[in-house]
């Protein structure tokens, strides 16, 4: 499998996108080779807008630019975009409705050296929190360019989370499609079910082969919308499963699991383990490194999934 | 402008402000003083210089107007009432729970309301979203955006003032109403914005200086902001805080507080006469 990070989705889906949509704008806020919009930019260059550092008045004028009628979006990193700028994209954004895409990149832990002012591990938690604002976190290349697609044809405020780390492509670009909303059954199993999303999917995909040679199956789900959640996947796992563990490179507050949660109480309450960032800031260190420290790492899904199964 | 339309503004102007003072007394909240002092601009906008239809609100050709100082709502709903967008009669609705006159501007439930807005420093930054719109489109359009001076303590707006004039946008002007005090005391004291026309001017800004109730002086002004290349124009109005009812005029208390029913009383009565002598 070839490794290419999300945000190289970020900016070929852009690209992609600009032919059919030509109100296409984008803004970045200084970032635009490492959110990749850069690619956009040598491509576009007229429909490209430097905002400078001040992810605030970006935020509202892709605002204003959207109120117009024009489809927008604006880039930072997660922490600027869902952090900084957050009562920006509230207020401006998503109380009017908006048509503003907010694409996040460089998003949890696996931005690595950076170290924690930039490892941004809250972003699902505020933006899930924001009414009526769409929730999206590719798992590779192929997913995270074709979310941006699809994007052509999806209103509203959405926020898209991309990571800075080269993960591996396991989506078919020939055959894949982008449904807005739909969690995706990677791998079946009755046994217990792995809710994954953005760059833990690839890690459960790989816990769940090393489960089924050992005779356990494993259930893995690409969970690519955290919000409006495909509650019909997580009841039938519920249902016909034994426990849910879920697996997202965020804090366990109010992300993935705490989505997974919310549905599980309401409609069938069964065993969940949340496995993510636990209430605590990263440090710097290579992204592989953090990741298997944080036990983000299919080796620990592994442990986490056969000690559930042991209780 | 003749003598004769300035009259017609003053009128306007003086019925805009017993909307106000009738919206925030009913609701019993809201924010007198702020908008009783842009309440003359409001007017000149709405019933002379902006290119809007109440017919069609949504207008794609329409001169857009962000009320980035949200809390002078009661000002801006009133002009909009009296230029046609909605019956006066709904300023009593301010508010209250099942109207659409929002506390602050709302642009999904008021027609004529072009940005939600209320969050200080917000509304700028939108108002330069609009204008790089109608700069990449090539629309005629002008953006109009009001901020208040305490407003000018927010970081976003410096963001914005540099992101207008970096993509040189000469189709919006922003209007700052100096009337000199926040819910805290007077500007100068909170945290001074001074001097506004030297700071915007070092952001790259053409910057004009007027008396914000004065229908000729802003005429001249907004002419002049139409002359302007490549930079964006932001007019400075001195304005008093309170303007036209006697007991709120300069007074800080009532920058967030609605006029009991005597208190009301005596606003109607100033206004009304003032109203009838305009229109003798």
């Amino acid at each position: 499998m070839a490794n290419k990070a999300t945000r190289e989705g970020y900016g070929d889906g852009l690209c992609a996108l600009a032919e059919v949509r030509p109100d296409l704008i984008v803004l970045d806020a200084d970032l635009s080779a490492a959110t990749k919009t850069c690619i956009f930019q040598k491509a576009y260059p007229e429909k490209h807008f430097n905002c400078g550092i001040a992810e605030s008045n970006m935020m509202g004028v892709a605002a204003g630019l959207a109120s117009t009628g024009k489809l927008v979006f604006a880039s930072s990193f997660a922490m600027f975009a869902a952090g900084r700028a957050f009562e920006i994209v509230r207020n401006s954004i998503a109380y009017p409705k908006l048509n503003v895409k907010i694409g996040a990149t460089h998003a949890g832990i696996s931005v690595g050296e950076d170290g924690a002012t930039h490892q941004c591990c809250e972003d699902i938690a505020l933006m899930r929190a924001i009414p009526g604002m769409t929730v999206i976190n590719p798992a590779d290349y192929v997913e995270a360019k074709a979310a941006v697609l699809a994007m052509a044809e999806y209103e509203g405020p959405t926020y898209l989370r991309f990571g800075r780390l080269a993960v591996p492509i396991y989506n078919d670009e020939a055959t894949y499609k982008f449904e807005v909303g739909k969690g995706i059954t990677v791998r079946d199993g009755d046994d217990i079910s792995i809710f994954a999303t953005g760059l833990m999917v690839a890690e459960a995909m790989e816990a769940g082969q090393i489960l089924a040679d050992e005779g356990i199956n494993a259930r893995v789900v690409n969970i690519h919308t955290i919000k409006p959640i495909d509650r019909d996947v997580i009841v039938k796992a519920a249902k016909e499963t034994k426990a849910i563990v879920t697996v997202e490179e965020h804090s366990t507050i109010g992300g993935l699991g705490s989505a997974v949660c919310d549905v599980v109480l309401e409609e069938f309450p069964t065993t969940v383990v949340k496995l993510g960032i636990e209430d605590a800031f990263g440090h710097s260190g290579a992204a592989k490194d953090l990741l298997r420290e944080y036990g983000l790492c299919a080796e620990n899904i592994v442990n986490v999934v056969k000690s559930v199964l042991k209780k | 402008m003749d003598k004769k339309f300035v009259k017609e503004l003053e009128i306007a102007a003086a019925k805009v402000r017993i909307g106000i003072i009738e919206g925030v007394h009913s609701a019993k909240a809201g924010h007198p003083g702020g908008s009783l002092s842009c309440a003359d601009l409001l007017t000149y906008l709405y019933l002379h210089r902006l290119h809007v239809d109440p017919a069609d609100p949504k207008m794609p050709t329409r001169d857009r107007m962000v009320l980035s100082k949200g809390h002078a709502a009661p000002a801006l709903y009133a002009a909009l009432a009296l230029r046609g967008f909605f019956p006066m009669e709904e300023m009593k609705t301010l508010r209250k729970i099942d109207s659409r006159m929002q506390g602050h501007p709302d642009s999904l439930k008021i027609p004529g309301v072009d940005a939600s807005t209320g969050s200080l420093g917000q509304g700028i930054s939108a108002a330069c979203g609009m204008a790089l719109s109608g700069k990449i489109s090539c629309d005629s359009y002008k953006v109009y955006t009001i901020l208040g001076d305490g407003e000018l303590q927010e970081g976003e707006v410096w963001e914005a003032a540099m992101f207008a004039a970096h993509y040189q946008l000469d189709n919006l002007v922003a209007v700052v109403d100096n009337n000199g005090m926040q819910i805290d005391g007077k500007v100068s004291e909170v945290m001074s914005p001074y001097p506004i026309d030297r700071k915007f001017e070092a952001f790259g800004w053409h910057v004009i200086n007027i008396n914000g109730h004065d229908f000729n002086e802003m005429e001249k002004a907004f002419n002049e902001a139409e002359t302007v290349m490549q930079k964006p124009t932001v007019i400075i109005m001195r304005t008093v805080k309170g303007k036209g009812v006697s007991y709120m005029e300069d007074a800080l208390e009532w920058h967030g507080k609605a006029p009991n029913d005597e208190q009301y009383e005596i606003a109607m009565k100033e206004l009304t006469a003032h109203l009838a002598e305009l229109e003798r």
